[in-house]
């Protein structure tokens, strides 16, 4: 199966490209809003544009193997360059807009990028910045024109210009550039995406044309993607996950590709396009239902109670209808009623009608609000992945959607679990190596082509699908032996809005125990509709009410964590409420507010060892760091709670 | 002549291209009543230049700025445009010269959309008649593409596509400043005339607006005549200067010319005589 599809299937991207200006050229391959129009360009009109930068490349003279740098929103032509570069057998390298210029340079001069295709003024003063110390640049490309004229265009050049040149160079480069697309296959290079790294350097990770097509190919006969489907490119080009959406699928199956007009303007464009396919970060999600919800406040009361009504019904119903699973006739009636009158003018306003397929990924999105979407009868799904493996490592089938799970693994992957608890994959997106980083390579990807993720996670046994629970390293044993994996609790935790940060602790250690920093817009909002007062955040925090709630919270998430049998042991057994909230100016944190676990652990040793005591409360001085970087002292008796545990008595009686 | 350039124009240092004398203000005198606003002023503003009008409160800045504008008449003195000496014209008049102005307070239409207000400023290019304009037919609406279009470009090029339908009522006080900018330049105007178009901006408008109006004499090629308070923004844009006080001019010559000229100090720092 797989030899006859890779003779049917072109073996490029600029094959894919050939292949749908033949199929469907009338089609339309891209939109953007410019001059607060939709300007539009067919398949046809794509790869004569794509061919004439290609051609402009190679008056320029780009070689073989050349990098080609990308760095700006996502626009077509941005696109195009990149599909251009692949053309005549360069490799493009996409960039993040916002990095700051020594970033860049680390980049730029790592992949030796000969050429740059920036997007605005902005980004070549970057690329113009970074120029005394790489090298290795010779040409700079810039799409927007604006402000553009002054500069010295000795080694600049529009992106349009090129592509002029490239048309009047047609005749004589024309066979020179179908040599080059002849040569093209499945083992070429077809992109250089740099992983953010967060620990050291950015690595470059090398996919080929078999990574991106054959994934391409799976995940679209996954989700049963097909020309006419419409996506709005919006987030960063340098992700992995955008170049598989809007280049390798959308080339794959010949979808459209919508870009915005900026980046402000995004939720309008959004509804203008009504994209039926869509991919969101969970804040990205969070933050339209706090619109909505903001708005509703507002809303007159009928619209509220209606609102509120419906809403009530759809969480019942709505998952329900998606996953096909019966439905009373009344019940039907009644969400087609909610549909009619709530539902369909909501989805109207967020701009997700007609979306058939939606996904979210990389952090664990909040179960209301993954819901909320889900019972709107919007196709809402997770999947699992990374730069390494072309986005896919598992997904979710229609039907089969949870909360807390990652879903199955996607058609072509394999994935194994290790003993520490580590996920390990095979797919034939499965990353070729990182550019010029063997030896991260070889510590990354086995000579078996077993990848790492780096995640601890489990197979459900009863219905196979993947849960993600923690970065491998965090994930330790309990005394008992059982896994204990922090960020899993602490992330159930962190969905009450009144918790604004937790930190569990237990390994090797009998039982579980935490740190909950309360947030204090939640909690002080409570505070203020009840009358309670409070002088300082201290003082809120050690109120007898916030604790009732607090410890309400976390027995609630004793009692989710109680389910799951291979995490039953990390249970909180006993908590208390911080007196500051955990800073990064205290080194509590990094500076993107991730915990920084083991600091923490040594800075309140004293907190940890009276919550493994049997004291009621405990006293403590703690150092802080005033914002003007003045260190100061405070000092608080905290009050330890206990709290009830689940299913605690069945262990004890196996034991 | 008080300016030591050539006459037939000259290239700045960063490259734009500074023409001959647009307009020319000979001996200006205004009065009101008995009070004399503008006294005996003349001074000219070059093709592609960006030209400021400094002074202490009262000056006479505004009033000068009105009168460039049509607004106001001067008793005495004549204005010389594009070579000829300008009669006695109205403000619409004045702006169909291609005079366009913004104000010192926001003079927009508040319940209209951004984009209502900016297609305002392309009125003196519309000649469709009450009755085709009211049944969208023939040239009306083939001037409201026209037109839009236009909008359009200028939109994009103040970066305002997020607020294209928003009242303007609902925006913050910056962006005001700049919808107003939007409007005088949809007038596609050869000379642009800025009544402090920084005034009560924080640090970050301020800096959007300076490159908002380098860009547009920038990529325009517009003459631009602005009275702005903030020293730096003035020195910093201008390509020369006129400094008033009391109504008389005291100072006329580049940022640098201008900072060392006594005159201006010690109506700006107050020197005493002794």
């Amino acid at each position: 199966m797989s030899t006859t599809a890779a003779q049917d299937i072109p073996q490029s991207v600029p094959g894919l490209l050939a292949r749908n200006a033949r199929q469907f050229g009338k089609r339309t391959a891209y939109r953007e809003k410019e001059f607060g129009i939709w300007q539009h360009w067919t398949w046809a009109e794509t790869a004569e544009e794509v061919r004439a930068m290609a051609l402009g490349f190679l008056v320029l003279g780009v070689e073989r193997g050349d990098y080609v740098a990308i760095i700006g929103r996502n626009r077509p032509a941005l696109y195009w360059s990149m599909v251009a570069a692949q053309s005549v057998g360069a490799i493009p390298v996409p960039l993040y807009q916002d990095a700051v210029a020594e970033e860049m340079a680390y980049v730029l001069d790592h992949c030796g990028a000969r050429f740059v295709v920036a997007g605005d003024q902005e980004q070549v003063d970057k690329v113009i910045e970074v120029q005394g110390k790489v090298t290795c640049i010779e040409q700079i490309l810039y799409l927007d024109k604006r402000g553009m004229r002054k500069y010295d265009h000795s080694s600049m050049n529009w992106l349009m210009d090129v592509q002029t040149e490239g048309r009047a160079a047609a005749q004589r480069l024309g066979p020179e550039l179908d040599k080059r697309l002849a040569e093209l296959s499945y083992d070429h290079t077809c992109v250089m995406l740099y992983t953010s790294g967060t620990t050291g350097k950015p690595k470059g990770v090398v996919l080929s044309n078999r990574n991106i097509i054959e994934t391409s190919r799976a995940s679209s006969e996954f989700d049963k993607l097909k020309p006419g489907d419409e996506i709005l490119a919006y987030l960063p080009m340098a992700w992995v996950g955008d170049f598989i959406f809007a280049i390798g699928q959308a080339y794959y199956t010949g979808f459209c590709v919508n870009c915005p007009e900026s980046a402000q303007t995004m939720m309008t464009d959004l509804r203008e396009i009504g994209p039926t396919y869509y991919f969101a970060p969970p804040r990205i999600f969070e933050t339209m239902l706090t619109t909505v919800m903001i708005r509703m406040e507002d809303a007159s009361k009928i619209k509220q109670r209606l609102f509120h009504y419906f809403m009530a019904h759809a969480r019942e119903v709505g998952p329900k209808l998606l996953d096909g699973k019966p439905v009373s006739l009344g019940a039907r009636l009644k969400y087609g009623l909610g549909n009619l009158l709530v539902y369909g003018p909501l989805k109207d306003t967020l701009g997700l009608r007609r979306i058939r397929v939606a996904y979210t990924a990389g952090e664990a999105i909040g179960p209301e609000i993954f819901e909320f979407y889900r019972a709107l009868g919007i196709n809402l799904k997770q999947l699992y992945g990374q730069t390494e493996a072309s986005v896919f490592i598992t997904q979710q089938p229609d039907g089969e959607v949870r909360n807390d799970t990652v879903g199955v693994p996607s058609p072509g992957v394999e994935v194994k679990i290790a003993e520490n608890g580590e996920v390990y994959y095979r797919s034939p997106g499965t990353f070729v190596e990182y550019y010029k980083n063997a030896e991260s390579t070889a510590s990354t990807k086995d000579p078996e082509g077993w990848v790492a993720t780096g995640d601890a996670g489990f197979f459900e046994d009863s219905t196979g699908h993947l849960r993600i629970i923690d970065r491998a390293k965090d994930v330790g044993k309990m005394a008992d032996g059982g896994m204990f994996a922090p960020k899993y609790v602490e992330n159930k935790l962190k969905f009450f809005p009144n918790i604004l940060e937790s930190v569990v602790f237990g390994n090797n250690r009998d039982r579980c125990v935490a740190f909950i920093n309360i947030d204090l817009g939640a909690v002080g909002s409570w505070a203020e509709r009840n009358n309670i007062a409070y002088s300082s955040y201290q003082e809120l925090a050690g109120l007898k009410r916030v604790l009732d709630t607090i410890q309400e919270h976390v027995e609630t998430v004793n009692e989710s964590v109680a389910q799951d049998e291979m995490l039953s042991g990390c249970q909180i057994h006993r908590f208390l409420v911080l007196h500051k909230e955990l800073d990064a100016d205290d080194g509590e944190m990094t500076r993107t507010r991730k915990v920084r676990r083991r600091i923490v652990e040594e800075k309140y040793a004293d907190l940890i060892d009276a919550l493994y005591g049997d004291k009621d409360s405990v006293y403590t001085e703690t150092e802080v760091t005033y914002e003007d970087g003045r260190k100061g002292k405070i000092t608080a008796t905290l009050e330890i709670r206990d709290a009830r545990v689940f299913g605690a008595e069945k262990k004890m009686a196996a034991e | 002549m008080l300016d030591t350039q050539p006459e037939e124009g000259y290239t700045t240092a960063d490259g734009r291209k500074i023409g001959g004398v647009a307009m020319e203000m000979r001996n200006i005198t205004l009065r009101f009543g008995g009070v004399t606003a503008i006294k005996d002023i003349s001074f000219d503003i070059r093709w592609g230049e960006v030209r400021a009008i400094i002074g202490p409160n009262g000056a006479g800045k505004s009033s000068m700025l009105n009168v460039i504008s049509g607004f106001y008449n001067p008793q005495e003195g004549e204005i010389i445009y594009k070579g000829y000496r300008r009669p006695r014209m109205r403000p619409y008049q004045v702006a169909r010269t291609g005079i366009a102005r913004t104000f010192q307070n926001i003079a927009l239409f508040e319940g209209m959309s951004v984009l209502d207000n900016i297609m305002t400023g392309r009125l003196n290019h519309m000649k469709a008649n009450i009755f085709q304009q009211a049944l969208w037919w023939g040239t009306a609406q083939r001037e409201e593409e026209e037109n839009r279009e236009k909008v359009e470009k200028v939109i994009d090029f103040l970066e305002i596509q997020h607020i294209r339908k928003t009242p303007v009522a609902r925006l913050p006080y910056g962006l005001k400043k700049r919808v107003e900018l939007a409007r005088a330049l949809a007038a596609e105007p050869s000379i642009l005339l800025l009544d402090e178009p920084m005034a009560g901006m924080n640090v970050e408008e301020k800096e959007d607006m300076c490159r908002f109006i380098l860009d547009v004499n920038d990529e325009f090629a517009t003459t631009i005549v602005l009275i702005e308070h903030d020293m730096g923004v003035v020195m910093d844009l201008s390509d020369r200067v006129v400094v008033m006080d009391y109504g008389k001019k005291i100072g006329d010559g580049t940022p640098d010319e201008v900072r060392n000229n006594e005159e201006v100090i010690k109506a700006y720092l107050g020197v005493t005589d002794d």
